[in-house]
């Protein structure tokens, strides 16, 4: 059992979905969804503690050995994304029995979780395999079920918005598609190990540069890197609450980790950063897209809108830490993969919270909530003030590091954009509290409560969060060191 | 050089053929056309890869020493299979933005949008 436990991460979500679909009762379906996703949040800490005293996990399927068969190879930066990608799922699952009965016809509700499922069971493929086609079609199951679950969503607008995420997210894979191909023709190898072993031989070949090429692209478009960001502001608007918390905190982080990888480990630092210009183009889209992403943030009348773009240049934060290329930025980067997580899963599950009791995420709905709904509204300041980095939350133990790792090369306009990036932030987030408690509530909202104790407590549990790993760093910091230093040291 | 290499021409001028109608056209039906010549196109690259000059089918007989790769083939066969998915997925988005908005012209949908703001 315990030697099966890299592919029961996987098939435990794949497996419950189409189960989900013979329950009857909505409170069944949930429930079981709940116990699914929670029993991959301990098979993933069960293989954190596994990697983190013995090492990396090699798991054969079927028996059939690499690079013939497909190997699920599990290293300390597979069983870091898992873990946050499963806790998430799990904290979210607590709160969608309630949050999607004002969201969702009530026929959807089992489609709903049968797609979340599926979507989580994508998510943590990627992050499991060691194999490149599976990356292609665990993409693929995690995108499709997101594409439907966005379409869920009440406003007409959801649809257009699904819509123009599929086109470009079908873009993307067909471009990773490419390169994958492109890179088997070269080495004649699936197996991500083994390509590592064999790129380096052909790396001066064109074929090579353009799968790179294709490859990267590919990946930005998903991980919606400015400026191919356009299709996530409306996806995130108009999907349920739960789903954007859902992609804002996972499926981003997901597409970041591809590209880790594939510069780092099968690339590898030598290739990527040197045959190829790829440090100067990250840096430049990345402050491109903290500035532009930020400042449009600023402008938006929709909550969700501004947390939409805000996420943009969150991404543009994780990117510039690769972008450094030393061990300290790719430090700050999977730091922040963890904080933003908790920081956007908060977010927006107390945008829930306001969309379930107000019934809309207008800047003109929140007015006067800061009495109304006193939980919530602190839910969305202290996610705030970790988003713009204020100490004792884990945005500032993200940023500290990038801005650390930024000053180690000398790059120090480098890090006037990062504290301008940070400014920006806090005038979006200013705009939010401004309206919930500067502003005297519409008369229509004057009967809206606090929100019911079972939005508010996944959302305070990721609040809480927010607080405890900007407190005690042991943890993130000691694993990203270890990732960071091992990522460096395998290709020197 | 050309001839001998036509397929790869092939699978070039289809994919700009694909990318063009995807980014051109206005109609929400022809982008996923666009899309699908552009899927295709990544089929062919896969089957043109895995051929080898006077190779045959890679079934175990005698006297048979050279066949064509059947990897891609079986890859590019879930690969064809998520080409489907994705679009009977658009296809079933298009009928509902028919059925909500009435029309599937990207620039009647968001003026109708903008209308309603």
């Amino acid at each position: 059992m315990l030697t099966h436990l890299p592919i029961l991460q996987v098939i435990v979500p794949l497996m419950a979905a189409p189960i989900c679909l013979m329950l009857r009762p909505v409170r069944l379906v949930w429930l079981f969804a709940l116990i699914a996703s929670a029993m991959v949040f301990l098979i993933s800490v069960a293989l954190l503690q596994q990697v983190v005293q013995s090492g990396t996990i090699i798991y054969e399927i079927g028996g059939w050995s690499a690079p013939w068969g497909i190997e699920y190879r599990i290293d300390l930066l597979n069983a870091y994304l898992l873990l946050i990608i499963s806790a998430i799922s799990t904290v979210i699952l607590l709160s969608t029995h309630t949050s999607i009965q004002s969201e969702l016809a009530a026929e959807r509700h089992t489609f709903f979780y049968v797609a979340y499922l599926l979507c989580l069971a994508g998510l943590l493929g990627i992050a499991a395999t060691g194999d490149l086609f599976n990356v292609f079609v665990f993409l693929e199951i995690s995108a499709l079920s997101s594409y439907a679950l966005i379409a869920l969503g009440n406003n007409r607008r959801a649809l257009w918005a699904s819509y123009q995420y599929l086109i470009m997210g079908t873009i993307g894979a067909t471009f990773i598609l490419i390169g994958i191909g492109l890179m088997y023709v070269m080495t004649g190898t699936l197996n991500m190990y083994d390509l590592s072993q064999r790129l380096p031989e052909v790396s001066d070949s064109r074929t090579v540069f353009t799968a790179f090429a294709f490859f990267i692209v590919g990946v930005c478009l998903k991980l919606a890197l400015f400026p191919l960001h356009m299709w996530l502001p409306n996806a995130y608007a108009y999907a349920p609450s739960a789903v954007t918390a859902l992609l804002a905190a996972t499926a981003t982080k997901v597409a970041v980790y591809i590209l880790i990888r594939f510069i780092f480990s099968v690339f590898g630092v030598e290739f990527s950063f040197s045959h190829f210009p790829l440090q100067d183009i990250f840096l430049v889209l990345s402050l491109a897209g903290i500035l532009i992403a930020s400042t449009t943030a600023i402008f938006q009348q929709n909550v969700k809108r501004i947390l939409a773009y805000s996420s943009v240049a969150q991404v543009g934060y994780m990117i510039l830490g690769f972008s450094i290329g030393n061990p300290a930025g790719l430090m700050a980067t999977l730091l922040h993969l963890f904080n933003h997580a908790l920081m956007k899963g908060a977010l927006f599950l107390a945008v829930g919270a306001v969309m379930y009791r107000v019934g809309g995420v207008q800047l003109s709905d929140f007015a006067g909530l800061g009495k109304r709904m006193p939980w919530t509204m602190a839910a969305i300041v202290i996610g705030g003030l970790s988003l713009i980095g204020v100490p004792l939350t884990v945005g500032f133990v993200s940023k500290w590091y990038l801005v650390a790792a930024v000053l180690e090369r000398g790059w120090w306009p480098v890090a006037v954009f990062i504290l301008v990036g940070s400014l920006l932030a806090v005038i979006y987030i200013w705009r939010i509290v401004e309206a919930a408690y500067f502003q005297l509530p519409a008369p229509g909202n004057a009967e809206v409560r606090e929100a019911p104790l079972s939005l508010l407590i996944p959302t305070w549990m990721l609040v809480v969060a927010n607080i405890y790993f900007g407190l005690d760093t042991r943890l993130t910091v000691g694993i990203s060191e270890s990732i960071a230093k091992m990522l460096f040291g395998v290709e020197p | 050089m050309i001839l001998g290499t036509y397929n790869y021409w092939v699978v070039i001028a289809l994919m700009m053929i694909g990318l063009f109608v995807v980014i051109a056209h206005g109609n929400l039906l022809k982008k996923v056309i666009g899309l699908s010549i552009l899927q295709t196109s990544v089929f062919i690259l896969y089957i043109s890869m895995s051929y080898i000059s006077g190779g045959t089918a890679p079934i175990l007989e005698h006297g048979v020493e050279l066949y064509s790769n059947p990897l891609p083939h079986v890859l590019i066969l879930t690969a064809i299979v998520v080409g489907i998915a994705t679009t009977a997925l658009a296809l079933a988005l298009v009928i509902r933005i028919k059925e909500t908005y009435g029309t599937i012209e990207e620039q009647e949908i968001q003026a109708r949008d903008l209308h309603e703001c």
